[in-house]
């Protein structure tokens, strides 16, 4: 079990002695917060699923492909 | 006439624009981050071998700017996936089977092996041995340098699909051979590259940072040895990338010959041809590849390109023309013209509308598979309406081109310089010059990415789906709109990025003497 408090020892040290890793961690809860919640659910809807009957999504994709011919 | 300046802003078109904005940016955070892998490597194993404190505080140094580029480039390349399943949604309903495997290998590496050697890199200094931090500061580069394998294999597949067969019941390209997919040739080329050309850029990064060091009198010790460093590291980096890039060329010659004839503004081919240094095309136009033999104002190196495609100095090169009406390559085999490729494209597209129309008990059902399979390699030409459709934008695959290579040159000789004449760089002027490389490389970068991407239009898939068809049926303000969240977002990233790395800069190493 000494390995596993080490394990946690390394991390709880490393994260409480931050100077500039507190900036960048800021920035990237941010960054990820607009990636994951506003821009993937409010402007990247997965388009198949979303205008494709459930299982008949390689139809749907045959009929787009077929639109454009 | 196709004009730069007049974009048809079709959804087609804002959806490349968009991706094209993206994975540049995206490709800003990048290099650095594979540059400065090797170059922490290296200061840290200085310190393993030497002991001394000096090079602890240098490979600190690097480490520190290493884990800003990091942070900010983190998820960043996310986004691509996102317009895949959005905007590009034929596209990656069609290759999901094959970007599956090498994504989830990437996601795998990427969150495992970085995340856990990045931790021990950064907390582990005092808490674990100096091998073990050592070879965790390695592995933290050779796991960056693995997720970039992974998703160059996935991208190399478009440019030279292999390893695969279309299932017209499932309508998706599906993997046949996992090793072909991830080891054929286009891959190896571009990854080696690739990687190359981030060592380089990181190499720069090196000794421009450095030099400013040395300009500002600041930190002199460990300026001097950081420059000598990045220009050795440097110049063995740009020795090597000229040998991947005659390999690079000459495998688009074999593979993408459209593409190469695109770079060069080669609109009729031949024997013994000569590489293009500069010649006057207009950047907002695209030339008469119809009428002209030859772009205005050529001057070139007598029978470069023949070698750099053909590894013979009196090889054989097609032109656009010869591209578009069909040619013999040398070993006697004949190229099909567009019109027959638009020919068997089209018979593609009937066997699968046939196919699918088709009952299971069917007799013809085999046949139709047969027919399917053997036109496959064209479908995508089966959509295309005329010539200009299929030839890319010269200008931009031109001047593209030429910033990459010149851009190589002119790295190559600051690293010799650097190498032999390193006190120069503590001179207002050489030090300037060192520093201004910097976003030059940068540009240089993403120059490579455009003549790779631009060269390749308009094949999503090479030969097989066009951007056109490949393209959701979206309305192009949506996604307008999400281009400029997009440029909004990076920009904003980027000014975080740099105010955040030249307050680093300006803090400097942390050298105990100096304190």
């Amino acid at each position: 079990m000494k390995w596993l408090r080490d394990i946690w020892h390394l991390y709880y040290d490393g994260f409480r002695s931050m100077t500039l890793g507190r900036t960048l961690w800021t920035v990237i809860f941010i960054k990820l917060f607009i990636i994951f919640v506003v821009l993937k659910f409010f402007f990247f809807p997965n388009y198949i699923k979303e205008h494709a009957e459930e299982g008949k999504e390689a139809e749907f994709v045959y009929n787009q492909l077929k639109v454009e011919n | 006439m196709i004009h730069l300046l007049n974009i048809d802003l079709a959804a087609v078109d804002w959806a490349r624009a968009q991706f094209a904005l993206t994975a540049i940016y995206h490709w800003l955070f990048v290099p650095l981050t594979l540059g400065l892998a090797v170059v922490m490597g290296i200061m840290e194993t200085q310190y393993y071998r030497t002991g001394q404190e000096f090079w602890k505080q240098t490979a600190k140094f690097w480490q520190k700017l290493f884990g800003i580029n990091f942070a900010m480039g983190i998820a960043t390349g996310l986004i691509l996936e996102f317009e895949f399943g959005t905007n590009w949604s034929n596209y990656s309903y069609l290759v999901g089977d094959i970007f599956g495997a090498p994504l989830a290998v990437e996601g795998i590496v990427a969150f495992f092996m970085e995340s856990t050697f990045v931790a021990v890199m950064f907390f582990g200094w005092n808490k674990v041995s100096k091998g073990f931090h050592l070879a965790s500061t390695w592995l933290t580069g050779l796991g960056a340098t693995i997720s970039a394998w992974w998703i160059l294999v996935a991208n190399s597949w478009m440019q030279h699909p292999v390893g695969q067969s279309f299932n017209p019941e499932t309508m998706r390209n599906e993997m046949t051979s996992f090793a072909e997919v991830a080891l054929s040739p286009v891959a190896v080329d571009k990854f080696v590259h690739t990687v190359l050309s981030a060592w380089v850029l990181g190499a720069v990064f090196v000794v421009g940072v450095s030099s400013w060091y040395l300009l500002k009198q600041r930190h002199l010790e460990f300026a001097r040895k950081s420059l000598r460093i990045g220009a050795v590291f440097g110049l063995i980096s740009s020795a090597l990338i000229m040998l991947s890039g005659h390999h690079s060329a000459y495998t688009v010659a074999q593979t993408q010959p459209m593409k190469l004839a695109a770079m060069e503004a080669l609109y009729k081919g031949g024997v013994d041809q000569p590489l293009t240094l500069i010649a006057g095309i207009n950047p907002f136009v695209q030339p008469d590849y119809e009428t002209q033999d030859e772009a205005p104002l050529k001057l070139a190196v007598p029978y470069a390109l023949s070698f750099l495609a053909t590894n013979d100095m009196n090889g054989y090169v097609p032109g656009i023309r010869d591209i578009l009406d069909g040619y013999t390559k040398p070993d006697g085999t004949q190229e099909l013209s567009l019109d027959e490729k638009i020919e068997r494209g089209r018979a593609a597209i009937a066997a699968l509308a046939d196919f699918r129309k088709a009952s299971e008990k069917d007799s013809s059902l085999f046949t139709l598979h047969s027919s399917l399979e053997e036109n496959m390699p064209y479908f995508g030409y089966g959509y295309v309406q005329d010539r200009a459709q299929v030839v890319p934008y010269i200008p931009v695959c031109f001047y593209a081109f030429r910033v990459m290579v010149g851009g190589g040159c002119l790295f190559m000789l600051l690293f010799l310089i650097a190498s032999f004449k390193p006190s120069l760089f503590g001179r207002k002027w050489w030090g300037a010059i060192a520093i201004a490389c910097i976003p030059i490389a940068y540009i240089v970068s993403e120059a490579g990415w455009l003549v790779a991407e631009f060269g390749r239009q308009p094949w999503t898939i090479q030969d097989m789906l066009p951007t056109w068809v490949g393209v959701s049926q979206l309305g192009s303000s949506a996604v307008m709109i999400t281009f400029f969240l997009f440029l909004i977002l990076f920009t904003t990233l980027l000014a975080v990025e740099i105010s955040i790395m030249i307050r680093a800069i300006k803090d400097g190493p942390k050298m105990k003497s100096e304190e």
